[in-house]
């Protein structure tokens, strides 16, 4: 089975919630995860950020969902981390 | 429910339109009440009843008509606030906050608007009713609404001196003012 590590996403999203907010929304969900938003572009009603997630066993959808709800929509995956753990062995 | 409200009121600020509602409309119920009051004050004497039910009617209609019309102008505003931002993001944001929010919040705003002058104005009559019903106010009905719509004036004016960041007093004084100014421009073109 795998299991999701990193992922960075490229997110534009309204000027509100404001990045902080966002961050905070996205971590809500995705218990003991990290979350790091980084703003790249600004315009007059929108901002392009660069979300990267990190935890144990990310739900990619769960973060998707939390960004459409917010208003924001994902461009692109542009780095992804998966682990893939030994599943156990068959008894008998 | 409560928290979702309390996200979208602060996705879009509505927090601060509310609040704005709040006192222009509180403050446009109070200052007809007073209005209504001195008017009958000055005027011949009329039964109780008549002056609590031209209250009442005038409290009902502010409230109706804060109500609607702030409903009417923040779902427009709301729904060109939303197109705005669909063409800026190039996306359909009927399923996320700021969709609910275009038909929550002027929900929100339209009871704010409404309840400030309708509970005003309810408080002012308050003193009426208790006439009527027979207590013993330590002023008659009329100058006791007058009294209370006077003090709820001042209450108006110390809540804006804690937004301002100004000094309390001063700013109850100064709707206290415009309330004892209003009073004397009904005296004056009775």
């Amino acid at each position: 089975m795998a299991c999701v590590k990193r992922i960075v996403l490229d997110v534009l999203k309204p000027h509100q919630p404001n990045g902080l907010e966002f961050s905070l929304a996205i971590a809500d969900k995705s218990p003991s995860a990290r979350v790091k938003l980084t703003v790249a572009t600004v315009d007059e009603k929108t901002e392009t950020v660069v979300i990267e997630v990190e935890g144990s066993n990310l739900d990619y959808q769960a973060i998707h969902d939390v960004i459409a709800g917010l208003g924001a929509s994902i461009h692109s995956i542009d780095e992804v981390e998966v682990e893939s753990t030994a599943e156990p062995e068959a008894a008998g | 429910m409560l928290r979702q409200l309390r996200a979208l009121l602060q996705i879009t600020h509505t927090q601060l339109i509310a609040r704005r509602y709040f006192i222009v409309n509180g403050f446009d119920g109070a200052l007809t009440m007073q209005g209504l009051i001195v008017g009958f004050e000055v005027s011949a004497p009329v039964d109780l009843s008549v002056v609590i039910t031209a209250c009442v009617g005038a409290a009902v209609a502010l409230g109706v008509s804060g109500m609607t019309s702030a409903w009417l102008s923040e779902a427009a505003e709301k729904q060109n606030e939303l197109r705005a931002l669909e063409r800026a993001m190039v996306a359909d944001l009927g399923a996320s906050a700021y969709g609910r929010a275009a038909h929550v919040l002027p929900v929100v705003i339209a009871l704010v608007n409404g309840a400030a002058p309708l509970m005003i104005s309810l408080l002012i009559i308050t003193p009426l009713w208790l006439g009527q019903a027979g207590m013993t106010l330590l002023l008659p009905p009329l100058p006791a609404a007058l009294v209370t719509a006077l003090a709820l004036i001042f209450l108006l004016g110390i809540y804006l001196g804690r937004i301002s960041g100004t000094f309390w007093l001063w700013s109850g004084i100064r709707t206290l003012l415009i309330a004892v100014a209003t009073a004397a421009l009904i005296l004056l073109i009775r």
